[in-house]
């Protein structure tokens, strides 16, 4: 055999010489003179194709040693304009942009819009849209969520959560598919109401996702919560006080970690969230095992509020009964002359907002989502900005990550819970 | 709306027509909404630097500020224990077109008082210019480089002034802007031409950013191999 010739026969282990004495491996370098060692930075290209980054981010990292020195991230690979491309379309065509921005939470991001410019025209939509809007925002917080718990567990390195959430994400794609025809590209909601009233036995099908989901959620938890890799990988990395974590303006369950309870639900209700009985979980470190504490706590109190929401949802009409908002119906339009013609004006001209400005921000499922509308008295906005929870948590990430090892870049990273799509609108 | 009573055979619930509508509500006199403890505070403490103020969408309270004084009259806000508003929740800009001046906007937020501000300031378009806040909050450094990037207004004393969204060498201008065509201004042939030219290794290495000029917008001038095939973009 090859390695018995004298040329591989080296010991790699201290060995007994003839007389007795340790003779040493040839691998050990037993005199050579210490190394210099740190005295240069290494610059490591991570992403922008790469499954750690959840999505295309790009970092790059000086690293010293394993040790990260500086991070400097780079965006702007998705970038599509939507801001830009809003600005030509009329205020109801503008929804199908929002839920291509996240598209981990598209409900969320169509009522959110909606909501705004509800505000700055001056319209009280139905209590039954306003519940049906919690339930999809509620919703989508788990939905969210779910995808984040099964990013990060990967992350860390553990497999089976990720397939045990997604199991339960597939509930919510299958709601979504029946609330509005879409999995992704929801396009729910319309100015002054909702796409369409819920399908029949929709809210069965919600009530079912939140029954079984607690189970999952125990499971995941009992795997991950007192796991002692876990514990080690998360427990003191990427922590951030709670005066820097508002300065950064880190919002959500990011700023929550750190111990601030700015909640928009709790703070600056909307669609009476002061009536629904639910906590906002806090953490008192500000590291990555805080924030993923605090999410599981967030599903757990969505699962309340949705089913506080299902227990009230009255009946009655979606949309608002304003002739200048609302489409007629369709078997109106095919039977009498004037709501044809006014389904053709509403189409065509869309629906003019006053020359004004308002900011309407929601608790989105990343953190503050806020939407600036500016109007000019015509049926298309002037500006149409968002403001995204995930663009200004990344932004804290290279401060969050200097001094950590090059493996908790990751997983602070995936702490944060970003998606691309919304940080490069 | 249909007067119950006025003809019994109308009873049928049709729903409104739009022949009902009614006025609209920016027609409808403004509801007389509560002042804002921050803007007479502020009217006091700065007296000609607050230009305007005004209520928008019912009780949203925006405050015009001098330009050359925002540092001053924000961090006043922020570190006022009567204001306190530590939470920078968006900084903007908008473009209104016509050569109208363009807007950075800030909305404020104080988490302690749970009271939210809108603060503005209008940059005429020979002046783009006004004062970094990313010294005041830190979440301020990339909204920064976005109004930058997208209105090309300049932030002084800005800690990192490099694009965010659009690659370094961007020549077509200030995507947001009023002006700015859709498409761009290039030809798709040249936007694609100058993407595959663009060399990711060319920028952010750490050591330069230290002494790198805060120039935002390559010059399309100064593009050696550029045949200016501008203004095509019908295609």
């Amino acid at each position: 055999m090859a390695t018995e010739s004298a040329e591989y026969a080296v010991s790699r282990n201290p060995e007994m010489g003839p007389d007795g004495s340790l003779v040493p491996s040839p691998m050990d370098p037993f005199d050579a003179p210490e190394p210099e060692l740190g005295s240069e930075t290494m610059l490591v290209n991570v992403g922008p194709q790469h499954p750690a980054t959840h999505g295309v981010l790009r970092l790059v990292v000086e690293l010293d040693g394993e040790t990260v020195v500086k991070v400097i991230p780079h965006i702007g690979y998705l970038h599509s304009s939507f801001e830009k491309l809003g600005e030509y379309r009329t205020w109801n065509q503008v929804v199908t942009l929002t839920d291509r921005m996240d598209y981990l939470a598209p409900l969320i991001y169509n009522c959110a819009y909606v909501m705004a410019v509800e505000k700055l025209m001056g319209i009280e939509v139905t209590e039954r849209c306003k519940v049906t809007r919690v339930i999809c925002m509620e919703m989508d917080r788990i939905f969210s969520h779910l995808l984040w718990l099964g990013t990060w567990s990967i992350d860390i390195g553990a497999f089976t959560p990720f397939l045990y959430a997604f199991q339960q994400r597939e509930k919510v794609y299958k709601l979504h598919e029946a609330l509005t025809g879409a999995r992704i590209t929801t396009s729910a909601t319309r100015i002054g109401g909702m796409m369409a009233d819920l399908p029949e036995g929709w809210t069965d099908g919600v009530r079912e996702f939140i029954d079984n989901l607690p189970a999952t959620l125990d499971e995941i938890d009992g795997l991950l919560k007192h796991n002692a890799i876990h514990i080690g990988r998360t427990q003191g990395i990427g922590q951030i006080s709670a005066d820097d974590a508002v300065n950064h303006g880190l919002t959500g369950a990011n700023l929550r970690a750190s111990g601030v309870p700015y909640d928009v639900r709790k703070d600056r209700p909307y669609y009476d969230y002061e009536t629904y009985d639910f906590e906002v979980p806090i953490g008192c470190h500000g590291d990555c095992y805080d924030r993923y504490l605090v999410r599981m706590e967030e599903m757990r109190q969505s699962m309340l509020i949705l089913r506080q929401a299902l227990d009230r949802l009255p009946g009655g009409p979606m949309d608002v009964e304003d002739p200048r908002i609302s489409l007629p119906s369709k078997t109106d339009c095919m039977s009498d002359m004037e709501s044809m013609i006014h389904h053709f004006k509403l189409i065509t001209d869309g629906i003019p907002a006053p020359a004004e400005d308002c900011w309407y921000s929601v608790e989105g499922s990343k953190g503050e989502l806020g939407m600036y509308v500016v109007g000019d008295g015509g049926p298309k906005p002037v500006r149409w900005r968002i403001r995204p929870p995930s663009f200004v948590n990344l932004s804290a990430i290279a401060a969050l990550s200097e001094g950590h090892l090059m493996a908790d870049l990751i997983v602070i990273n995936a702490s944060l819970d970003i998606v691309l799509g919304e940080i490069d609108r | 709306m249909n007067k119950a009573g006025s003809n019994p055979f109308a009873m049928v619930d049709e729903g409104p027509k739009p022949s009902d509508a009614t006025v609209f509500p920016e027609d409808a006199p403004e509801a007389a909404s509560a002042p804002h403890p921050s803007v007479e505070a502020l009217r006091d403490h700065f007296g000609d630097a607050i230009v305007a103020h005004e209520v928008c969408a019912g009780d949203q309270h925006v405050v015009y500020v001098d330009p050359a004084r925002n540092v001053e009259i924000l961090s006043w806000l922020k570190a006022d224990p009567g204001q306190h508003y530590d939470h920078l929740a968006d900084l903007t800009a908008v473009d209104y077109g016509g050569g109208r001046p363009i807007q950075v906007v800030y909305q404020l937020w104080s988490i302690p008082h749970k009271r939210a501000l809108r603060v503005k300031a209008e940059l005429p378009l020979s002046e783009l210019e006004i004062e970094s806040v990313a010294g005041l909050w830190r979440c301020a450094d990339w909204l920064e480089r976005e109004v930058a990037d997208m209105f090309g207004v300049v932030f002084a004393g800005h800690p990192d002034p490099r694009r965010i969204l659009m690659p370094e060498n961007y020549a077509e201008g200030y995507p947001l802007r009023k002006d700015f065509p859709l498409r761009g201004r290039f030809s798709r042939a040249e936007q694609t031409r100058r993407a595959l030219r663009q060399n990711p290794e060319d920028d952010y290495f750490p050591a330069e950013m230290g002494d790198r000029e805060p120039q935002l917008v390559a010059s399309v001038a100064d593009d050696e191999d550029d045949e200016s095939e501008e203004v095509n973009h019908g295609d």
